[in-house]
């Protein structure tokens, strides 16, 4: 079949052409963007913290009347209160292990700095930047972190310090990303490190395969996976405990460590929010990214069922109008099959051109958008995708009315319309 | 003639049932979905104080040292604690306060309760007149308490009703932080949104449970909550140890009740840079921005990307179903061309066929407009389902149920224009001669 008569054919129909074709075009524009825009967000959603997130749970508590003075007394003091409540969370039965620690992947706490090779007070912006999980010696088992050079950290290693002191750890555990931005020849391990544009140096003793940082907003994706383990108890009027349940005894152990820390020391606050599971925490973290995603697929399925009906609409109105030429063209020979591919081509026609407009609407979006909202650039396989699925939502859209033309029988050509 | 004709588009519409309801239900999503989102956006980016807001103004200077420094950068966002005081001292706007956020471990007398954490408001006098917060019983303290670091609170209705069971606490005394306080005032529910006068510690649905004298706070060194920024070596500061003097991290606010006294508060701020200058504490030439609450909350972008994005897709959404709907209305007024060409060969003018067609789209601009708002309903229930700080505050309120249908009809009508106008055009013999 040539194309001649069809185009000749559509050029009677200008607006109702235009209308579809610009439809389609829209849709594909807004579509393609909005998958890329749900594609990011799963991806992000599901990325891995390098932490084992079964079993594993979070205690952040306060106590109330603690000393906050900087001296040794006070420090100790705190110190000591922390240690009462690690004895008494590390003796219940449905627990595995126990560490303190200032904050977990995905928290949005955290405690950032910088790196450098060389000391030095006007180095504060450093090499890399990094964020710092103060913890102890039972770190990498209670957070299932997987150490792949050197050695893990020992009781002996331990300090305890006061939050504001500024000294830095001796001695620290890095992530791999972290060493090899550092030392990209692979050779991080003993080597040493200067943190915070501090003179005293830091030797690396270990690292860890992976663990991101706590917070998740666009602000850290220069150093999502640059994280540092130091071997130092911090004290401060609050405490978070990171506490690893014995396998499928997770419900009983968060249950059981309120009761145990108000038995330890009653003079603390604990509310709601104080026990979370790591689950929850991941679940809180990336709420926002997976609501959105949730409601750009629904508005794009609602998208394309409206251009669905749209196509369907006005091909049964075209059916309609010309229900006496097909009459003819069947009358003169044409096959039933002539009359549906008649209507699917016209379709793919127009289908196609509304492509090709909607991919420069969509590659236009896509700039919009990374101007204004820090967007990335719209890869080209998402419109391809793009591409053939409106025109696969055009032949099935068009389908039916034209299954109807091809039924109309050639003796309507011998009635009057 | 107007009932007339709307008797015969409802003949029309009912003639062709699934295409009116296709057409129906495209404008009643494309409006539900961007009534949902444009509800959430206008009262995401409100006036927090209706009335008030021009006249108050958020003052920013550039302590900074001079590394680092780059032409036409923005001032820090809050200000160092001497700046705030100097300013504060200085009393050349109608009224200031300088303030900062926290939280306090509030001690029950009540042995039922187990002590808690409350947000708290460290500020001077004036906050509660500036800000225009409306006091339940008794009234905010004085500035000269202030300065004397009385041991002065007002508490927000809601810790009154749960320490005090709701009763007039002005004169009691409330145990913060190993402290006794007085309770001097109870304020009535008032929660800004956004939280425009911090928006350090979350912008929106953040209310403070106690306010303090910010000079009280300097002397038993409370904890604070928000954003620190330091630069040099200054030390940040933590737990009872106060950030330095290189180190930002107060707000702020002025209320100057005419545009000439902003813009000679504007000048005394470059006065009071150049004079800092001279003393050696700035290095940086007079950096100073003045800005009222609408244009600080513009300027800190206070509306989530998330929301101006859903907005943004929500009106795209709007946009394809008035395509759809006026290729839909196209079809079937260019169906009834018999029809109208009788019409007109009777004697109808081409004004009035349009009128008639352009009734009939706007009968279903309006049922759209309806469903739209029974989906729009629908569509802010569901955000309220949602976590975000901002998901209670999503109601329609009278001014967006308006535009609902104006949006609504307005867009019926424009996508029943092009359809009516090409109807129009039918010659009347052509029609029927060819029927």
């Amino acid at each position: 079949m040539t194309l001649h008569p069809m185009i000749s054919a559509l050029r009677r129909h200008k607006a109702g052409v235009v209308l579809i074709a610009l439809q389609i075009a829209l849709t594909l524009a807004i579509v393609c963007n909005a998958v890329f825009i749900i594609g990011q967000r799963i991806e992000r959603v599901n990325r891995p913290t390098g932490l084992d997130e079964n079993n594993l749970f979070l205690i952040s508590q306060q106590w109330v009347g603690a000393p906050s003075g900087d001296d040794p007394a006070s420090v100790d003091k705190l110190d000591s209160l922390q240690q009462a409540d690690l004895a008494a969370l590390r003796a219940l039965p449905d627990v595995a292990s126990v560490t303190p620690i200032n904050s977990l992947p995905l928290l949005n706490s955290s405690w950032n700095g910088s790196v450098s090779l060389q000391p030095g007070k006007d180095l504060r912006a450093g090499n890399a930047r990094t964020t710092f999980y103060f913890s102890d010696e039972q770190v990498l088992s209670t957070l299932g972190l997987h150490l792949v050079a050197g050695r893990a950290f020992t009781a002996a290693d331990v300090q305890h310090q006061a939050m504001r002191d500024q000294r830095e750890p001796s001695i620290v555990i890095l992530t791999k990303a972290l060493a090899d931005k550092l030392f990209p020849k692979g050779d991080a391990l003993g080597k040493v490190v200067y943190f915070n544009g501090d003179p005293a140096p830091t030797t690396i003793i270990g690292l860890v395969e992976r663990m991101q940082v706590p917070a998740v907003g666009s602000w850290t994706s220069s150093f999502t996976w640059y994280a540092t383990l130091a071997p130092t108890r911090l004290n401060a009027n609050f405490s978070r405990y990171a506490i690893r349940a014995k396998p499928g005894r997770l419900d009983a152990a968060m249950h059981a460590v309120t009761p145990t820390l108000y038995a330890t020391n009653r003079m603390r606050v604990l509310d709601d929010d104080s026990i979370k599971s790591f689950a929850q925490i991941r679940a809180d973290a990336y709420r926002a990214d997976v609501g959105m995603a949730i409601l750009m697929g629904v508005v794009c399925l609602i998208l394309l069922a409206v251009t669905a009906a749209g196509i369907v609409g006005l091909t049964s109105f075209w059916v309609g109008q010309r229900h006496r030429q097909i009459g003819v063209r069947r009358a003169l020979g044409a096959r039933k099959i002539d009359i549906l591919h008649y209507f699917q081509i016209e379709n793919l026609v127009i289908a196609s051109v509304g492509a090709v407009i909607g991919l420069l609407l969509a590659i236009g979006l896509n700039l919009l958008l990374m101007h204004r909202f820090e967007m990335d650039r719209l890869p080209v396989a998402y419109v391809l995708a793009g591409i053939v699925a409106v025109l696969a939502l055009g032949q099935g859209a068009v389908f039916v009315p034209a299954r109807r033309a091809s039924n109309v029988p050639p003796v309507v050509a011998t009635r009057a319309a | 003639m107007f009932s007339y004709y709307l008797d015969l588009a409802l003949r029309s519409l009912r003639r062709n049932k699934a295409l009116t309801a296709l057409m129906v239900v495209a404008i009643a999503l494309g409006i539900g979905a961007s009534m949902t989102t444009l509800t959430v956006l206008h009262v995401l980016s409100g006036d927090p104080l209706p009335g008030k807001s021009a006249q108050l103004y958020y003052a920013q200077v550039d302590p900074q040292d001079i590394k680092g420094m780059q032409p036409n950068k923005e001032p820090p966002d809050q200000v160092t604690l001497i700046d705030g005081l100097n300013l504060l001292h200085a009393g050349r706007a109608d009224h200031q306060a300088l303030m900062s956020g926290g939280s306090v471990p509030v001690q029950p007398e009540q042995s039922s309760l187990d002590p808690f954490y409350v947000e708290a408001r460290y500020t001077t006098a004036d906050f509660f007149a500036m800000f225009d917060a409306p006091f339940l019983y008794g009234h905010g303290w004085t500035a000269a308490d202030g300065e004397a670091k009385a041991r002065a609170v007002v508490i927000a209705r809601s810790l009154n009703d749960k320490l005090f069971g709701g009763a007039n606490s002005v004169g009691r005394t409330l145990r913060m932080a190993g402290t006794s306080f007085r309770v001097v005032g109870v304020l009535d529910s008032w929660q800004p949104n956004p939280h425009f006068y911090d928006l350090n510690t979350g912008s929106y649905a953040y209310g403070e449970q106690v306010f303090l004298p910010l000079q009280t706070m300097l002397e038993l060194r409370l904890d604070r909550n928000g954003s620190t920024d330091c630069w040099g070596n200054g030390g940040g500061g933590v737990g009872s140890i106060l950030p330095s003097d290189s180190c930002v991290w107060l707000q702020f606010w002025a209320q100057l009740d005419s545009p000439a006294k902003a813009a000679a508060y504007k000048e005394f701020l470059v006065h009071y840079s150049q004079d800092q200058k001279a003393l050696g504490r700035f290095e940086r030439a007079p950096n100073v921005r003045l800005r009222n609450v609408m244009q600080w909350l513009d300027y800190q972008m206070v509306v989530p990307d998330d929301v101006r994005l859903q907005n943004g897709l929500a009106f795209g959404f709007l946009l394809v179903c008035l395509v759809n709907t006026v290729g839909l209305m196209l079809a079937k007024f260019m169906r009834r061309a018999g029809e109208l060409g009788v019409r007109r060969a009777l004697g109808a003018s081409r004004r009035a066929l349009f009128a008639q067609l352009l009734i009939e789209s706007g009968v279903v601009g309006l049922v759209g407009g309806f469903g739209g708002l029974l989906l729009a309903l629908f569509g802010l229930w569901l955000v309220r389902q949602r976590p975000s700080a901002y998901a209670a505050l999503a109601h329609l309120d009278l001014s967006m149920l308006f535009t609902t249908f104006v949006l609504a009809v307005c867009a019926t009508l424009l996508a029943g224009l092009l359809p009516a106008w090409r109807a129009c055009q039918i010659a009347p013999t052509l029609q029927l001669k060819s029927n």
